[in-house]
């Protein structure tokens, strides 16, 4: 169980936490999204005990992190954001040392990085700088979990992964959930936020929403249009120019727009015809979770 | 026990796993201990010396003779007409003309005064002052063996070089390698391997983790301090077969000095790595910060008591003028550990503070 309690963290000037707080169960895999720079590393490093916060408290299965950090380093795995294992060794050694660390060895607790170990074991005797990418966070994976880590902190395990490596990674956290490990999880990729339990979108230091994924898309109480034409970045600038219209962000190949009500859409829909745009395309649309990040606050 | 060994194990991987720098470490001595021995070398030899006397000078062809047969002397060029002189130089690779006034022999036979002109190229100020005190030595003992018991009342003044009769500068220079050797192995590779587990990121991994700081030093020591007790013993032998120089006082004392600086090396290597965040700051810190100091103000190239008063003061806190002087003692003076009391307990304090300073700068959490 991770418990945050209006966790505040500036560094000189800048705000970089700002009055956080969430929980997770035993065996919840929770999410953090957000961009870059939001606060994510700032925040695992202090629930990792390596940093201390200027306000608030963590409490990591009851244990503070100001008092017991000892006993929590026991019972934690963490994978840091860059990739942080020794490039000069092989991937059998990374391994082989990271359970010495923690008192145990790799077959002690085998079955529990089976299912991932397996799948870089043809290379064991490769130096670990010499994987790629999605191999490489497979290993500080396994690096992590080698000690049976009552909480696992991914910090970006999948950025810079390849969507089927992406895809296999988070089955796999599935696998780990299942057997009660709490998993705490940190990512740029909005998509990738559906297959959390609860997620907290994080901007700028703070956190806008903490919920389940579902509630969180059916509590965006806006109505939401995908509007398309020939030419794309004159639509955008015309599209908010349109009084009805509040906000639009262009999304992908489409441009996504907040109106107050499904009747404005043959009016817009007018107004770009006499702007001269071609082959206009309005049509509602359902909020993904990304819409909810950009429309919050 | 088992997470120190296995942490041991890894860092002795990555020593051996990166070739390039275990062989500069392990031939490092090796070419400091030829270098300094056999090619930069501040002793005296083989200079080329022209004479000129009137032809058939007796006791002039004498003292050339005596010159010819020194070690330090080739005659390269006599002369018989003194007005070449000026222009020798100029013309041909000499060092150093030895002029004998004409009819040298006759006046010294008439009981009068002849003159001897040493004329030296002192665009080396070091060298033209030694060949002149040789020069100078060989006239005068020629001088007294034939004044005799006759001659009218002189002082002679004999000299004796005690410990090192025949002026080696290897004497000085392999104590100087010893410090030099020891204090970059130790003090820069172990800071650049810790800061490296900074710079890669590894160490928030060992920080999250039950590892104990002090086990993650130790593990970072020992196997520097095994490389460096092999360079030890590696510049002792080669000291000893190629360069003749002794080991008068007793080895086990300066192995146990020896042992004592590379803790102080190592530790002040420790301290380094908490002070910098990336491996070019560490190595340019214990690179130059040390290397500089040690080359300097150990005693090595130049004496410390004809240094400035504030320099003698800052080279005081260098730990290799220190040691330098302690091997010095050992080796060649052959002194006891009674004479050395002063060096060990200076080495030990020091010890003791960076110690304290280094466990109290190693951060269990991030900066």
């Amino acid at each position: 169980m991770v418990k945050v309690e209006n966790i505040s963290k500036a560094f000189k000037k800048m705000q970089a936490l700002n009055d956080v707080s969430f929980h997770a169960e035993k065996g919840e895999l929770f999410g953090i999204i957000g961009p870059d720079g939001a606060g994510k590393t700032t925040l695992f490093r202090i629930m990792t005990t390596l940093t201390i916060p200027d306000n608030g408290t963590v409490l990591i299965n009851n244990r503070s992190i100001f008092t017991d950090y000892m006993e929590i380093r026991k019972n934690i795995g963490y994978m840091p954001g860059r990739f942080a294992l020794y490039q000069d060794l092989t991937v059998e050694e990374n391994l082989n040392f990271f359970a010495s660390v923690f008192n145990t060895t790799i077959e002690e607790n085998y079955h529990l990085v089976k299912g991932i170990y397996s799948h870089i074991a043809p290379f064991k005797n490769r130096k670990a700088g010499k994987l790629s990418g999605g191999m490489k966070q497979k290993l500080a994976l396994s690096c992590a979990l080698i000690h049976k880590p009552e909480v696992l902190f991914l910090d970006e395990p999948t950025t810079g992964v390849d969507p089927v490596s992406r895809k296999e990674f988070w089955d796999m956290l599935y696998d780990l959930k299942n057997i009660g490990i709490t998993i705490i999880v940190s990512t740029p990729y909005m998509d990738e936020a559906s297959r959390c339990d609860r997620i907290a979108l994080i901007k700028n230091g703070v956190f806008i929403d903490v919920d389940t994924p579902e509630n969180i898309i059916n509590n965006f109480n806006q109505t939401l249009i995908a509007l398309k034409a020939d030419n794309m970045r004159q639509l955008l600038k015309d599209v908010r120019k349109c009084s009805q219209i509040k906000s639009a962000f262009a999304f992908g190949a489409e441009i996504h727009a907040v109106i107050d009500s499904d009747d404005y859409i043959n009016d817009i829909n007018n107004q770009l015809k006499s702007l001269n745009h071609k082959n206009i395309e309005i049509y509602r649309i359902s909020p993904a979770i990304e819409d909810c990040y950009i429309w919050s606050r | 026990m088992k997470q120190l060994l296995s942490f041991i194990k890894k860092e002795v991987l990555h020593i051996i796993r990166d070739k390039r720098t275990i062989l500069i470490l392990l031939i490092m001595p090796v070419v400091q201990i030829m270098l300094f021995g056999f090619a930069m070398t501040l002793e005296v030899k083989n200079i080329r010396v022209a004479v000129s006397y009137q032809y058939g000078d007796e006791l002039a062809e004498k003292i050339t003779a005596r010159i010819s047969a020194s070690e330090y002397f080739d005659i390269v060029k006599t002369i018989n007409n003194p007005l070449d002189i000026s222009s020798i130089f100029k013309r041909e690779k000499i060092d150093t003309i030895i002029v004998f006034s004409d009819g040298f022999s006759s006046e010294i036979y008439k009981g009068g005064i002849p003159a001897v002109q040493i004329i030296n190229d002192a665009s080396d100020p070091n060298q033209a002052s030694t060949v002149t005190s040789y020069i100078s030595a060989i006239i005068s003992s020629f001088q007294n063996e034939i004044a005799g018991a006759a001659s009218p009342v002189r002082i002679n003044t004999e000299l004796k070089m005690l410990y090192n009769p025949e002026l080696k500068g290897s004497y000085n220079f392999v104590p100087g390698v010893m410090a030099l050797v020891l204090t970059l192995i130790c003090a820069m590779m172990t800071s650049i391997s810790i800061v490296r587990e900074k710079e890669f990121g590894t160490m928030e991994l060992l920080l999250v983790s039950p590892m104990k700081p002090a086990y993650i030093i130790i593990s970072k020591i020992v196997p520097y301090f095994i490389i460096s007790t092999i360079n030890l013993l590696t510049i002792i032998v080669l000291a000893v077969v190629l360069l003749d120089m002794p080991v008068r006082g007793s080895f086990m004392l300066l192995m146990g000095v020896s042992f004592l600086f590379i803790f102080v090396s190592l530790t002040v290597g420790i301290f380094i790595s908490s002070l910098v965040a990336n491996q070019a700051a560490a190595m340019l810190i214990a690179g130059m910060g040390m290397m500089l100091p040690v080359m300097l103000l150990s005693g090595m190239l130049f004496p410390l008591d004809s240094m400035p008063k504030f320099l003698q003061v800052i080279a005081d806190f260098v730990p290799a003028s220190w040691y330098f002087t302690a091997v010095k003692k050992i080796m060649i003076e052959g002194q006891g550990f009674m004479n050395i009391t002063k060096e060990i307990i200076i080495l030990t304090i020091m010890l003791a503070v960076l110690v304290i300073a280094s466990v109290k700068k190693f951060k269990v959490r991030l900066g």
